[in-house]
């Protein structure tokens, strides 16, 4: 690991200085997930009196529930679908903000703001707008035939959660995007207009090509976002229905261990969940952060 | 600088406000919610422009609260005003101070057991409170810490992101100002207030932006670590209250919540858009 040349001489000083935070960690992140480890390969009663070593059973038996594959696949679903759209509506929006010169502020004040907006918030604001009972937009798509119903219908909640993790993420994206175009150098742009390129095809022959880093960032971001962040959207609008259509992996997770008291089985999926985080930081890291030197 | 047709500039303009409209219509309508009477709420359609009981509103959500915020006894917004201002406050800064002195420590030194330091935060980036929830609330609940601010903030007290932006920041400080602190006879805790803290103003800003965010928005952990209602965030607050059937809701109130739950991290960014945007967009990678 690189470290400074000049630096300072004292020998217990930089223990004390890290002790808060390699205690934190230890205490609050290293003990609990050894515990999940430890939970994952035992079966305990739900009032922890008794503990049986029980190997892989956990896992056997939670992969082999249809239900925990499903919200394997429901959270994949979630995160491809939130990826691209926010990243879709980010590119278009950012694209054409970069192309308006000075005049753009005010659009992008206004663009970045859900950035602050929690994701339980982003989730309450548009349940309003689509409640059967007092939505507006729930009320014009009747107008088209359109029975909106997310309690009901499965395909309608699935929407709903991606609607509303889109429209909170759009900012991320948005910022990331637009740093990235103006890192471009104008050169580069204006010689291809000067070829007769315009506006469209500049973007795409060069803009696009030169934001692809980007691009796999924003992926890999959108992806630890929507498996994480989306529970509290999912845990306040569809309770992960209807029929288990919006139970993502993190939210059965909570189900399982505080509703279900199935401490084995949740401490399993918290085990398989952490592998799934780890492969996807893994490849942030290989591919992201290759300038960066520890 | 290349000049388009108008033609292009113009669908350029309309095309951002579009999206602009689109970013803004669900706040808007939270907006026109709190300020009418519940039953105008329930017309069909709603009316899309403000009414007239925005303090009427606004006094209640803040003062008495609504239904679902615990029947008879129900607490209003201010008291969880309050308590998301001090969780969001208490992760801020103790994200920022063990990181800051945790990469001083790191950078600054040599000392066995420095790169263990390093992977052991670094892990830390792929344990997020939700895949050891369960242990943690167990190890909470055996430290007798739920319903606390203590057992709220300690396990979201620690960042990856904080603790390597300070590194990478301080490893672009040039030797030479180490070097002259030393010579002048400045011993390490003196060139980390007198030097390194006032030079590391922008990535604290940064980080002072993003994780008030992130606190003032936590939902699993507090939803978990507490049960007394006098502990409740407004992120808690209002996920109670809508609880109940989307008709029996109080749409008014909740609105008027909703809205002053966005307040303090929206006008924070807002405030400090320029040092965030350009530390988020160098710093996150």
């Amino acid at each position: 690991m690189v470290g400074k040349r000049v630096i300072f001489g004292n020998r217990r000083l930089p223990y004390l200085l890290v002790a808060p935070e390699v205690v934190l960690v230890l205490v609050f992140f290293i003990f609990p997930a050894a515990q999940a480890l430890l939970q994952s390969v035992f079966r305990e009663d739900a009032f922890g009196a008794s503990r049986v070593f029980v190997g892989f059973e956990n896992f056997r038996r939670v992969l082999s529930d249809p239900r925990y594959v499903r919200s394997i696949w429901t959270t994949i679903g979630f995160a491809l679908a939130v990826a691209g759209s926010t990243m879709t509506i980010a590119l278009f929006l950012s694209a054409v903000a970069n192309n308006v010169g000075k005049r753009a502020t005010a659009y992008k004040t206004i663009i970045i703001s859900p950035y602050a907006v929690a994701p339980l918030v982003a989730g309450i604001l548009w349940f309003f707008l689509f409640s059967p009972a007092v939505g507006v937009v729930a009320y014009g798509l009747r107008g088209f035939g359109v029975q909106w119903n997310h309690a009901i219908v499965p395909l309608h909640a699935f929407s709903l959660v991606v609607i509303a993790a889109s429209w909170q993420r759009i900012a991320y994206n948005f910022l990331f995007y637009l740093g990235g175009m103006q890192s471009v150098p104008d050169s580069l742009v204006e010689s291809a207009a000067i070829d007769g390129a315009g506006p469209k095809l500049r973007f795409w022959q060069i803009v696009f090509p030169l934001l692809s880093p980007t691009t796999f960032f924003l992926l890999i971001m959108n992806f630890i976002y929507t498996f994480f962040e989306t529970f509290p959207i999912i845990h306040q609008l569809t309770q992960g229905g209807p029929s288990n259509a919006t139970a993502t992996m993190v939210f059965r997770i909570y189900r399982d261990g505080f509703r279900g008291l199935d401490f084995g089985g949740s401490a399993a999926q918290s085990v398989l969940l952490m592998g799934f985080v780890i492969a996807v930081v893994a490849l942030q890291f290989r591919f992201v952060e290759r300038k960066v030197v520890y | 600088m290349i000049t388009d047709p108008v033609r292009v500039r113009i669908v350029r303009h309309a095309a951002l406000v579009v999206g602009c409209t689109v970013v803004m219509v669900p706040i808007y309508m939270a907006f026109v919610a709190s300020t009418l009477e519940l039953a105008q709420i329930f017309e069909r359609p709603m009316p899309l422009f403000p009414g007239r009981q925005f303090i009427r509103n606004y006094v209640q959500a803040l003062v008495v609260g609504g239904r679902g915020l615990g029947g008879a006894r129900a607490i209003g917004a201010l008291t969880m005003v309050q308590n998301s201002m001090i969780l969001a406050v208490g992760i801020t800064v103790s994200k920022i101070v063990i990181s800051l002195f945790s990469s001083f420590g790191i950078v600054f030194f040599r000392f066995p057991g420095r790169s263990v330091v390093f992977w052991l935060v670094l892990v830390t980036l792929m344990l997020p409170v939700e895949v050891r929830i369960v242990p943690t609330y167990q190890l909470v609940s055996d430290l007798r810490l739920l319903n606390s601010f203590a057992g709220l903030i300690m396990p979201l007290a620690v960042s990856a992101t904080a603790t390597f932006l300070f590194r990478q920041y301080f490893m672009t400080i040039p030797d030479e100002i180490v070097e002259a602190a030393k010579v002048d006879g400045a011993g390490p805790m003196r060139f980390f207030t007198s030097i390194l803290l006032p030079m590391s103003r922008t990535p604290i800003a940064t980080l002072v932006v993003i994780q008030f965010v992130y606190g003032w928005n936590q939902y699993l952990w507090p939803l978990i670590a507490t049960t007394d209602r006098r502990f409740w965030t407004l992120m808690l607050g209002l996920s109670r209250m809508l609880a109940t059937a989307d008709h029996q809701a109080d749409w008014h109130i909740v609105m008027a919540i909703t809205i002053i739950a966005m307040i303090p991290p929206v006008a924070l960014v807002l405030s400090m858009q320029k040092q965030f945007v350009k530390g988020l967009t160098e710093s996150d990678k």
